[in-house]
């Protein structure tokens, strides 16, 4: 029995002496869509540097925002960037900045379900808006078999599929219907939630999927690793220079790049639309939420030694887990952006 | 639920335990008991209250915004700022009505079954796997709903039913398979567990010599379970009943993956609808702005209400029923 105790403690002895050396740890929460990414990346960058542990919550990009402001967590995280209201809130609150750093880029992909129907549908700005609006019911709409030359559609009536809880897949999808259909602009809008006109919704990218394949003549959007991951079919679609592009890795990164020229100096730009032949119009960054100013040095410099990390070596993992590596002058810009963290 | 305890009250027993001083009960513990348990039941009052208040405090600038509003539009726009929870409360109370007129003849039928006419050692066995049932998480269910109910309905039942009862507007419109039928569907599986579970220990627990007394009087065992055991038991089985609503109104996972998330109101039980727990669970995490997510909290005081209604309405029923032939009136 003596024995045992006197194990106990030199256990106990040790433990103590372990955790008080692992002194350092980081919290931060946020988006679930790039949360796979950013596990492999906290767990790898642990491995380099074993004093620091990052501990990440995926609650959701709007989760991640609340909490980062009521400064619950170190870092946010974030698919939709903060708009101005909340910026402000921010500052008004903490009286410095919060800085948004892309990590890497994803993208939103229409899939469906067409009894009969096996090849790679084309889908217009026209159709999807009119699709999604509720103005194009069936099938065989000309809007739709106009760029669908050979391919026999039924006159069945389209069901909408869509993402029932809020979500950053959501967000990039109505903001990019917001850019292309005014009438979305104004009768719905671009957020995590909206009030759809049409369709069932889906709980998850999984929700989405299981009621697209499991209901005739639906049509739905998920994020394109989860449609890659689980080899759905998706459909081409016609960006603002007018050629019909697939989305992949390469077709992203080249929507990132186009809006290299335009990108303001906080990073808060949506790519979605974005010009250039092989650009995939419904792509989108993902966002780290940091703010600018930290009191505890320690944590400043571990913070800002792992986006530093991320935005070099981080990037050669991405491709292995589907999503898109940032464009070369992004990077270059965000590391001139890392010396605001102060 | 302790249905059919009687509230016998022992402490103060005899000449010598009003002499006792409180001090002394003190030291022997009874005092000390009285007080600990007595700190238990009254932290369950506590979260009740704190909870009402959390919730109305939360929602203050919803219910000031939309006030009674609230309660009868049907638009839940996050982008333009306008919340009305009908739709949610529509589906809410329709879903849980489905339910229950599925669970309660089957859940009590099978109790009756197994407590009345099955051998003990069936009804043993049986009730190890209802149980077990019980227990069962509900985001399993919820995958079930998916991959066998939503299938099913969608291609043999809803069809059917259209077929046949396509006159009334219930059955009208498209079958997608999701929807306020399917729910109910879904919700009637993971409720009928617990009629069983709880009505067979009711109905057990009917003394014999009043299945005794019947039988003796010429009564045939059928006659005896159904005008004697039955009524005898009956505010406990309408116990049961209020427990699997109260888990009806308030399920979430299970709900929301079949529920289609649409706030619609349609006479059609086809009709893919929304559930006031469902909206909560799916938008509460990304809820942007202070408005939506005051909104949603004042969804959950709705539901904490209609809850609060809806078991107020039970103990009325059970006093009003439990007048005549039932042993178990103090519930």
């Amino acid at each position: 029995m003596k024995r045992i105790t006197g194990l106990l403690l030199v256990v106990l002895a040790f433990a103590g002496v372990l955790w008080a050396d692992s002194a350092l740890s980081i919290t931060g929460a946020g988006a679930t869509f790039p949360y796979p990414m950013y596990s492999k990346w906290f767990d790898e960058y642990h491995k380099k540097n074993a004093n620091l542990e990052i501990n990440y919550q995926s609650i959701g990009s709007g989760g991640g925002i609340r909490q980062v402001t009521e400064g619950t967590v170190d870092f946010g995280a974030t698919d939709g960037p903060m708009n101005d209201d909340q910026i402000k809130a921010y500052q008004d609150k903490h009286g410095f900045a919060i800085l948004h750093f892309p990590t890497v880029l994803g993208a939103d992909v229409p899939t469906y379900n067409i009894p009969g129907v096996d090849v790679e549908l084309s889908f217009t700005q026209e159709a999807i808006a009119g699709i999604f609006l509720g103005t194009i019911t069936k099938w065989n709409d000309p809007a739709i078999t106009g760029s669908n030359k050979g391919v026999s559609l039924p006159a069945n009536d389209i069901v909408v599929v869509h993402r029932s809880e809020g979500s950053g897949t959501t967000y990039i999808w109505t903001d990019y219907l917001s850019k292309i259909s005014d009438e979305w602009k104004t009768k719905v809008g671009k957020g995590a939630s909206v009030n759809w006109p049409v369709g069932l919704g889906g709980k998850g990218n999984e929700g989405v999927t299981g009621t697209v394949k499991n209901t005739p003549n639906s049509i739905g959007y998920v994020e394109l690793i989860y449609a890659i991951q689980n080899k759905m079919p998706y459909g081409r679609v016609k960006n603002s220079s007018g050629a019909f592009v697939k989305a992949d890795l390469a077709s992203v990164t080249a929507a990132a790049a186009a809006a290299v020229k335009s990108m303001p100096d906080d990073f808060r730009v949506s790519i979605t639309d974005a010009p250039g032949k092989t650009a995939y119009p419904i792509s989108s960054f993902t966002w780290l939420l940091v703010p600018a100013k930290f009191s505890d040095t320690n944590k400043r410099d571990a913070i800002k030694g792992f986006v530093k990390w991320m935005l070099a070596d981080g990037q050669n993992y991405t491709e292995a887990l589907s999503y898109a590596k940032l464009p070369k002058e992004v990077v270059a810009k965000e590391l001139k952006a890392i010396d605001k963290i102060q | 639920m302790n249905v059919g305890t009687t509230t016998t009250t022992v402490p103060s027993a005899g000449p010598l335990a009003g002499s006792r001083s409180f001090l002394s009960r003190l030291r022997q513990g009874d005092e000390i008991a009285r007080m600990i348990t007595f700190l238990f039941a009254a932290s369950v009052v506590l979260v009740t209250v704190l909870l009402v208040f959390e919730l109305w405090q939360g929602s203050d600038l919803s219910r000031h915004k939309f006030g009674f509003n609230f309660f009868r539009t049907s638009v839940w726009d996050p982008i333009f700022g306008q919340f009305g929870a009908l739709p949610f409360i529509y589906g809410t109370l329709i879903t849980a009505a489905v339910s229950l007129l599925i669970a309660v003849p089957l859940g009590i039928g099978a109790a009756i079954f197994l407590a009345e006419l099955a051998p003990a050692r069936v009804s043993d066995t049986l009730e190890f796997f209802i149980d077990l049932l019980a227990a069962v998480p509900s985001v399993i269910y919820g995958v079930l709903g998916i991959f066998i109910v939503v299938p099913l309905m969608r291609q043999y039942i809803q069809p059917a039913l259209k077929h046949a009862l396509g006159f009334l507007p219930l059955f009208q419109g498209p079958a997608y398979g999701v929807g306020f039928l399917t729910a109910g569907v879904v919700l009637a599986i993971m409720v009928i567990p617990y009629i069983i579970s709880v009505s067979r220990e009711v109905l057990l627990s009917v003394p014999r010599d009043q299945r005794e007394a019947a039988l003796s009087l010429g009564a045939t065992r059928w006659e005896s379970t159904w005008k004697v055991v039955v009524p005898f038991a009956r505010a406990g089985i309408f116990g049961s009943i209020f427990l699997a609503l109260a888990r009806a109104l308030g399920e979430t996972m299970a709900v929301t993956m079949v529920i289609g998330n649409t706030p619609t109101i349609s006479a059609s039980l086809f009709s893919p609808g929304y559930s006031i727990a469902a909206v909560i669970a799916n938008e509460f995490t990304e809820a942007v702005g202070d408005l939506h997510t005051q909104s949603l909290i004042e969804l959950a005081l709705v539901l904490f209400i209609l809850t609060f209604i809806l078991n107020g309405v039970a103990r009325l029923l059970i006093v009003a029923t439990s007048q005549r032939g039932s042993g178990m009136g103090n519930v």
